[in-house]
């Protein structure tokens, strides 16, 4: 076959593997979520259905092309992401676009997502979703800063800026990362609480509140795409902490194992926890996480 | 080669199956009926094992379930609502009220009827109707859907004219944007 075909099959493959594993990951915390409320819950595949209903429904109104463009620009950004993430420690069948210096470059697109989805919700009107527009915007102030922190004193300790030479620096060196750096793990972990958007920290959604705030205005085709997304989304988020903390998988079994556990901090943090306001979640983010991203750096510089 | 009418009738089982277990329901709670909703959602009745769940906007939900009485004022915002729903979309009128009036029969601001102004796929009678029958109601509109039979939406484009007429004897003020599809 020729390299470019196995290619571009290779990201059709990763493409389809988050997209299934991301959405079962939502189906099973809509049901984790039941049976610790007592309920039995919807099925695991209930978000597959949701899904196919939204991509059936027969008409989908918009308010002009931002509101087109910004599902677009979150979907490119999760697959263009999803692109950059080793899948397996081998990778030989998934796609890798990897480089040296792409986790600073994954830093930049990880955050172009929410922003084109910030110029479709301005455009439909929606008092609601601009007011969660500038929630989410704050929020990612709050959380970005330990995140990069976090990122910071990785590539200082391990003096690389590729997501493959820290894979291979765990394993040259025999420990994940999570064990030789912990600081710079617990403030990823603690930002990643605000990267899920799960309670205590869905002021952006907020239902009740703000009427599902930036997708208020989004019904049908549009949803679908803003959902898909979320869910590739989500599996490139676990599969990068993962990667950097985790030591990578050698095999899919090894993987959707370490994601899960790794989902499953925030999905049970928010099972217990109220929603904050704005500036409380900014001052949470501020406050521990950014404590343990200095210390990070510090340990990094200094061992 | 497939014949087109039987490959469309795959495609309907398909979607109508998607449709009738992914319900998303606007609740508008103007009438007492809106406190049998929480119940009905939360851990004793669980709806969401139906996949029935809450939706926040018209834009994303199917289900319009309209509990209780309607007076003149919000019959106004509850068209405006209906209308900016994206097609396929159902409507259930939930208790005795939105049948025949229920107890404010003789009422001087409240819609008696509600099937003249909006279409109605599924009742639920009762005043309350309970959680049981709540539930009982979405799951005869899955059984509607799955023989592709609520065509309330279709209803609504096809006699607009004579839904129009019917709102606007009830609703002097009529300050609308046109209905869109």
């Amino acid at each position: 076959m020729e390299p470019i075909l196995y290619k571009v099959f290779g990201a059709v493959v990763t493409i389809i593997l988050a997209f299934v594993v991301g959405m079962t990951y939502m189906g099973l915390s809509r049901k984790i979520t039941a049976r610790v409320q007592n309920r039995v819950g919807p099925p695991v595949y209930q978000n597959f259905l949701d899904a196919l209903k939204l991509i059936s429904k027969k008409t989908a109104i918009h308010h002009g092309i931002m509101q087109m463009m910004g599902p677009a620009f979150f979907m490119v950004t999760s697959i263009g992401s999803l692109m950059f993430i080793p899948v397996l420690n081998d990778g030989r069948f998934f796609s890798n676009l990897n480089f040296e210096g792409d986790l600073v470059f994954l830093l930049y697109l990880m955050v172009f997502g929410p922003l084109g989805m910030a110029l479709g919700a301005g455009q439909t009107g929606n008092p609601n979703s601009a007011i969660g527009v500038t929630r989410g915007l704050s929020q990612m102030v709050g959380f970005e800063i330990p995140w990069v922190m976090a990122l910071v004193a990785l590539m200082i300790q391990y003096d690389t800026t590729s997501i493959v030479g820290l894979m291979e620096a765990q394993s040259a060196s025999g420990t994940w990362l999570v064990f030789s750096s912990p600081f710079a793990f617990i403030a990823a972990v603690l930002a990643m609480l605000g990267m899920f958007r799960y309670s205590p920290f869905d002021i952006v959604g907020a239902p009740t509140e703000l009427a599902s705030g930036p997708v208020a205005e989004n019904g049908g085709k549009y949803l679908f795409t803003m959902m898909s997304s979320n869910s590739i989304f989500a599996f490139v988020k676990l599969t990068l902490y993962v990667d950097l903390f985790l030591g990578g998988a050698d095999n899919l079994i090894e993987l959707l194992i370490k994601t899960f556990a790794i989902y499953l901090i925030p999905m049970l943090y928010g099972l217990v926890s109220p929603r904050y306001r704005t500036e409380q979640a900014v001052r949470y983010f501020w406050g521990w996480p950014l404590f343990f991203g200095f210390l990070a750096i510090m340990y990094a510089v200094v061992f | 080669m497939m014949n087109d009418k039987n490959s469309q009738k795959i495609v309907d089982i398909i979607q109508n199956y998607a449709r009738l277990h992914s319900l998303f329901v606007l609740a508008y709670g103007t009438g007492c009926g809106a406190i049998e909703i929480p119940p009905t959602m939360t851990s004793r009745y669980d709806a969401e094992r139906f996949g029935i769940r809450g939706a926040a906007t018209p834009r994303q939900a199917d289900v319009l379930l309209i509990t209780g009485y309607l007076t003149t004022k919000t019959l106004k915002r509850v068209i405006r609502v209906y209308e900016q729903m994206q097609d396929p979309k159902y409507v259930i009128g939930f208790g005795s009220c939105t049948i025949n009036g229920g107890m404010y029969w003789d009422s001087y601001n409240t819609i008696k009827v509600l099937d003249k102004y909006l279409p109605v796929d599924v009742y639920i009678n009762g005043c309350m109707p309970r959680p049981e029958a709540v539930i009982a109601g979405f799951v005869k509109l899955q059984s509607l859907i799955r023989e592709g039979k609520a065509e309330g939406a279709k209803l609504y484009k096809d006699n607009l004219e004579q839904y129009r007429e019917n709102q606007k004897k009830v609703i002097p003020n009529w300050v609308m944007p046109e209905y869109n599809w």
